[in-house]
């Protein structure tokens, strides 16, 4: 098992729950690495569910690790991408087709939630009526308040934002709309004290 | 009276200053010698004859300056003003309530003529002057929220109702106290509230939502807000953090009278007749200590709210390690006498 039980936080800060299946016609599971363990559980959970599911995962970074085990989930459609970047016009695509009732499903990294999450309100989805289920790293998709920059995958409390340079600390805020964590710069009233990084909820 | 305008800046050189006229009415925050959060909400009809109160929208000393400061923060960032796809109607809620309100309340600075759709607007302090039609877009030079809040002090957040819930889909932020329109938009009442402390607890959000979901057209609510900011900086931003937060640290014992300001949000809250939504208006008065503590009410008392007030929120709102010498110098003007009742002043200055 891969999850992490965050420590409570404030009211804009995402929390994740465990994926269930749900009745409806049409699924779309979204994932990257070890989300795929969400995924394989639901198909244990519910035999008849993957049939009439579309899966989009991205391993970022697990290898094969997991494709292997959902080629075998009998899957309506799978698609197995190299990036997030890569398989988002291909999810926008698959959104614009939708019908209404189908069940989104997001499991993962927040990131890949965060930005599948948006691509789905975006298409008309109200963000409570989605799934989520955090597995694998605690990383996080931090915005630059100065800059407005993203920085993916950050691990670490400071952080070198990697448009503009600046050492950000990082708020538990979230937008949903951006997807994204805010940093913001640590060293503004001492310019140069940079304390040493540590890694998030180490 | 005959409104004169200052010839002021709210950076680099910080001119800013405060007439006695202004100083009389600023508005002090706080109604007793300690502080914490609450649903300090009243209705927002009128108030005393010259005070910050009376106009829906108040103008004073400081209007033309405001806008120059907001139009050189726009330039820079556009971001700070934002309005999502569906609330340009309550965008032109926002342009008709403030050009009835200000045109009524200041018949000698402001006029609109309304024929029809037909509009003619006249702002003598910034001489501006347009023909428009109303709800055509394409007949005004910006956006009809982008285009009022220009001429307008304060931060505007334009709010949609929807879900029982309010949401800051609209807005122009550059008077704020550091947080961002930017980020923030988009979000509801909890979420962009998120990083209050203490306020969640005490259930201070959800009572504040019901009373705002609550707020009917022509009935107006009214509150003030506070924090410290060095220097008569307007644009406190967190995206130009980086470049004034150095100034906290430039604070002396020396200084501190005249660098050290409180700064006082009114806030408002309308309904929106077409849209439903809620306009949230954050009006920011700024005050130098030293002009601060010539009212002598003022002086004793914020010494004492400062110094008992919460770590918490000393730390939110930005000047825990400035603390100490604020209170050094506060502490000269409290003699122990005890203070009355409410935010008004206790004398004024002649």
């Amino acid at each position: 098992m891969s999850k992490f039980n965050f420590p409570e936080s404030i009211m804009s800060r995402p929390v994740y729950g465990t994926l269930e299946p749900r009745s409806g016609k049409a699924h779309l599971m979204v994932a990257d690495a070890q989300g795929a363990e969400a995924i394989i559980g639901l198909s244990k959970a519910d035999s008849g569910l993957l049939s009439k599911t579309h899966i989009i995962y991205i391993p970022k970074g697990t290898g094969d690790t997991y494709t292997g085990k959902l080629e075998k989930l009998g899957a309506a459609q799978l698609y197995v991408g190299p990036s997030y970047e890569a398989a988002k016009t291909r999810l926008q695509r698959t959104l614009a087709g939708a019908h209404m009732g189908l069940q989104v499903y997001l499991s993962g990294t927040e990131g890949l939630m965060g930005q599948a999450m948006l691509e789905a309100t975006n298409a008309g989805i109200p963000h409570t009526a989605i799934q989520t289920e955090h597995r694998g790293s605690v990383a996080r998709r931090m915005q630059c308040v100065h800059c407005k920059g993203i920085t993916e995958d950050v691990m670490t409390d400071p952080f070198v934002c990697s448009h503009c340079g600046l050492s950000l600390f990082v708020r538990d805020h979230y937008s949903r709309r951006l997807a994204a964590f805010q940093g913001v710069c640590i060293d503004a009233e001492d310019p140069g004290n940079v304390p040493a990084s540590v890694e998030l909820y180490k | 009276m005959i409104m004169q305008f200052n010839e002021e800046t709210f950076r680099e050189d910080y001119t800013f200053h405060n007439s006695d006229w202004a100083i009389n009415r600023f508005p002090f925050p706080f109604h007793e010698d300690s502080y914490m959060y609450a649903v300090n909400m009243e209705q927002h009809r009128g108030g005393p004859e010259g005070s910050i109160y009376e106009k829906r929208f108040d103008v004073d000393e400081h209007y033309v300056a405001e806008m120059k400061d907001r139009a050189m923060v726009l330039s820079d960032d556009p971001l700070r003003c934002q309005s999502l796809p569906h609330m340009t109607l309550a965008g032109w809620d926002l342009l008709e309530l403030i050009m009835v309100s200000k045109s009524e309340d200041y018949p000698d600075l402001f006029e609109l003529h309304r024929n029809g759709d037909k509009w003619h607007w006249i702002n003598k302090p910034l001489g501006i002057e347009d023909h428009f039609t109303f709800l055509d877009e394409t007949t005004l030079p910006y956006g009809p929220m982008e285009y009022i809040t220009r001429q307008t002090q304060g931060d505007f957040c334009v709010l949609d109702q929807r879900d029982d819930n309010l949401w800051m889909d609209a807005g122009i932020v550059t008077t704020q106290a550091d947080w961002s329109l930017d980020f923030d938009i988009g979000m509801n009442f909890f979420e962009w509230h998120a990083p209050v402390p203490l306020a969640h607890e005490k259930g201070i959000f959800v009572r504040a939502l019901k009373f705002l979901l609550n707020i009917q057209q022509g009935a107006p609510a009214r509150r003030l807000n506070w924090t410290m900011t060095v220097n008569p900086l307007l644009d406190t931003s967190p995206e130009n953090y980086h470049k004034w937060g150095v100034q906290k640290t430039e604070i002396t014992p020396e200084n501190i009278g005249r660098k050290q300001y409180l700064r006082v949000e009114l806030q408002t809250f309308f309904r929106l007749p077409r849209s439903n939504g809620l306009v949230f208006p954050i009006r920011c008065y700024l005050i130098a200590f030293e002009d601060l503590v010539k009212i002598p009410k003022w002086g004793r008392r914020l010494h004492r709210v400062i110094r008992d007030l919460p770590v918490e929120l000393a730390t939110y709102k930005g000047f825990i390690d400035n603390r100490p010498m604020m209170l050094d110098y506060l502490s000269e003007f409290d003699d122990g006498e005890p203070t009355s009742d409410g935010i008004w002043p206790d004398r004024h200055l002649e």
